[in-house]
């Protein structure tokens, strides 16, 4: 079992860095992580203002375990993820890998945990060089840390194409000649040359087919075992996303509202921003009878994020009120190992005193509209 | 069955390429009853958009819609109409609604503007009484002060508000069909959610057929009554939704339905069609789909499986409609054993 392991502080907001709560098998521990892009004009680059794309986001994976980040474009999912490997260097927060941290380390320092932490992108066309062949886009990473020279480095790109389920002959092929699916295979390739622990995995099946998507998953999930590799999954397909983790962070305009060992999450979302996201997933079985949750209005900008909840002027929850667009809620457990940020879904630490105070009329009260619908099958 | 509103017969658009013909759409009939919804469902190459941009005569050269087939659509065969007769279909009767609302919209004009334009081009009416029918359409499709809205320009809009303009567009002239491919794909889920409620709300609204080409079986299974699964430019299978849920025939649903991540399902590894679709411009002799099929035979090879009756109207392009008991042994599929062997 892996409790404890994923919790984030009761608070993470208000926790001071470096809360020593990190067990001794989380490879990945991410606190109070902020970035923070300047909004610009005129050609002297007047900052006129800033959009906060990660907000105070706080995780740990445990060694051999996979996180999932979700939500929808713009709620800072990839950019956490690039964060954490420094390719976004970001504006405050605290990153560990294996107890190092990684945001002191200079250039000499970072090149050589980066063998260790590596990327999967979600575009393997773009991600690859077209001039080289997939033989030398394997070895680039393999000669850089010297891992292996000459016929060594060459039998090691053979077996990385065997393991990824490619012929060997490929190596000397270049990206264009193959599909989407290979593509993505070779990007695993290229990622695994240099033995890494952690691998992001940056919507790594969206462009693919169905068909192509269950082979990749299935690699990941493959490789994950034989590995014992850890993953920072990065989706917005909550169905692959269910498939593919361990524990599942929901993100909306750039925080973490829910998070969770996956089955609890699937099985009684308690925030009701994950609630809606879990119902408006089209249920591929014309026999299930939906009471989808259909949200008003598009995702607010986050150079202006609502006041209080980030969610509050969509949320569909009976007891929203006033005291949602004053109260900043903080990401505490309802249940056990389960976090959800929402002062009007209980047990809330927000008092009623408190919320009264900032204009509450409705006391929080237990709300779980999807639970049935999901809970069918 | 009554008169259907569009029959596609034979259907074979091919592209003549410098690296050989490549038989995109290779025989494909279908049709669609008014206020139907008919769903296509297909992965990247199957040829479902091609038959899209068929239907509203939108191939372009070296694409070529093949001798021997047929469109018909209100009485007429849209593929022998002039272009004079095709404008009066286009955008008019029939209208359609693309993937991608940023590219589909012009970004020097206003949202207003490009939703009028319809009018302008297919009515008689003044610019002012075409730019009220526009607001009042961008109204009809849930736009938020419609007025002010229709005044913005596409990059002022969010992809979903996008995808309603393009829906108000297609809506201008009240068509008797839409054509709609991939029309969520490029959106977020709870955005899907709203543009999918909206789709079947102003369908029952206004009687419109919806042809909706998707590659997401959720999609299908939500707003469609009948679909066809297409394969190598084939349909494979036709079946009302229920009954293709409740047990499809050919292998190649069963197979997508499989590899497909349930969020009902629990977590666990998900079931492959293995390697990839093959080359428009070298379909494998016999069955298309044989190279992959955990059940395919000799015959596969031999003999081009036609559409079997299944049962009513449910049909399948798969010899094991006759030789059922072939279903009791499945084998590494083709593909598979290709790649063990080296």
């Amino acid at each position: 079992m892996t409790t404890a392991t994923n919790r984030p502080p009761a608070d993470a907001s208000d926790s001071p860095p470096g809360t020593p709560l990190e067990s001794a098998r989380s490879l990945v521990s991410v606190r109070n992580l902020r970035k923070v892009f300047p909004i610009t004009r005129g050609i002297l680059g007047r900052k006129v203002g800033e959009v906060r794309a990660v907000h105070e986001v706080s995780f740990e994976i445990a060694e051999g375990q996979t996180l999932s980040l979700v939500g929808e474009s713009g709620c800072g999912k990839t950019t956490t993820g690039r964060a954490i490997l420094r390719l976004i260097e970001p504006t405050s927060g605290e990153v560990r890998f294996a107890g190092k941290d990684i945001l002191a380390m200079g250039p000499a320092e970072l090149r050589a945990i980066r063998r260790q932490m590596q990327i999967i992108f979600q575009d393997p066309v773009s991600s690859l060089n077209p001039r080289m062949t997939v033989g030398a886009a394997i070895r680039e990473g393999i000669a850089i840390h010297r891992l292996a020279e000459g016929a060594a480095a060459d039998a090691k790109v053979g077996k990385l194409l065997d393991e990824v389920g490619l012929r060997r002959e490929y190596a000397s092929r270049y990206p264009h000649e193959f599909s989407g699916g290979q593509r993505q295979r070779i990007g695993i390739a290229r990622a695994l040359a240099v033995e890494p622990r952690f691998i992001v995995c940056d919507e790594p099946v969206s462009a693919l087919d169905v068909s192509v998507q269950a082979q990749v998953i299935n690699l990941l999930r493959d490789l994950q075992k034989e590995r014992r590799l850890t993953y920072l999954f990065i989706a917005h397909d909550l169905s692959v996303v269910k498939h593919m983790s361990d524990h599942v962070a929901v993100m909306y305009l750039g925080k973490i509202v829910e998070q969770a060992p996956a089955e609890d999450l699937y099985r009684e979302p308690l925030m009701p921003y994950t609630q809606a996201l879990l119902s408006a997933v089209p249920v591929a079985d014309p026999t299930v009878v939906k009471q989808r949750i259909i949200l008003e209005g598009d995702v607010p900008s986050p150079a202006s994020p609502p006041s209080g909840c980030v969610f509050h002027p969509r949320c569909h929850h009976p007891a929203r009120d006033a005291a949602c667009s004053k109260i900043n809620p903080p990401l505490e457990e309802k249940a056990p190992g389960h976090f959800a940020a929402c002062i009007k879904q209980v047990p809330t630490t927000v008092s009623w005193e408190e919320q009264l105070k900032a204009g509450g009329v409705n006391p929080p009260e237990r709300y779980l509209p999807v639970v049935e619908q999901l809970s069918r099958h | 069955m009554t008169q259907p509103l569009l029959s596609v017969e034979n259907l074979s658009t091919w592209f003549h390429t410098s690296s050989g013909v490549a038989r995109s759409v290779d025989g494909v009939s279908f049709a669609i009853g008014a206020g139907e919804t008919l769903g296509i469902v297909g992965e990247s190459g199957c040829g479902k958009s091609v038959t899209a941009l068929s239907i509203l005569r939108l191939i372009q050269p070296p694409g070529r819609i093949e001798a021997g087939s047929r469109i018909m659509f209100e009485g007429k065969d849209i593929v022998t109409l002039d272009d004079k007769g095709m404008r009066g279909i286009r955008g008019n009767r029939i209208s359609m609604i693309f993937q991608e609302p940023m590219s589909a919209l012009n970004p020097v004009f206003t949202v207003g503007d490009q939703v009028a334009e319809v009018a302008r081009v297919h009515g008689n009416g003044s610019r002012q009484d075409a730019w009220n029918r526009a607001v009042e359409m961008l109204s009809l499709t849930g736009i938020p002060s419609p007025e002010e809205r229709a005044k913005q320009y596409p990059h002022q809009l969010s992809g979903g508000m996008r995808q309603r303009v393009l829906i108000a567009m297609a809506l201008m002239m009240t068509p008797a069909l839409i054509i709609a491919d991939e029309p969520t794909t490029a959106l977020d889920v709870t955005i899907q959610a709203q543009i999918l409620e909206l789709l079947v709300e102003l369908q029952n609204r206004l009687g419109t057929s919806i042809l909706m080409i998707t590659h997401d079986l959720g999609v299908i299974a939500e707003t469609a009554s009948r679909v066809v699964v297409m394969y190598g430019g084939e349909v494979v299978e036709e079946a009302e939704v229920k009954t293709l849920f409740a047990g499809a025939h050919h292998p190649y649903t069963e197979g997508l339905m499989n590899a497909m991540p349930q969020i009902t399902a629990s977590r666990g590894r998900l079931n492959v069609i293995p390697g990839t679709v093959p080359s428009p411009t070298e379909w494998p002799s016999g069955c298309r789909f044989r190279d992959r099929c955990s059940y395919a035979w000799e015959r596969c090879e031999r003999e081009h499986p036609p559409l079997y009756q299944i049962s009513g109207s449910h049909t399948s392009r798969c010899h094991l409609a006759v030789e059922p008991e072939r279903r009791a042994h499945p084998h590494l599929p083709l593909v598979e054993q290709a790649n063990a062997t080296v």
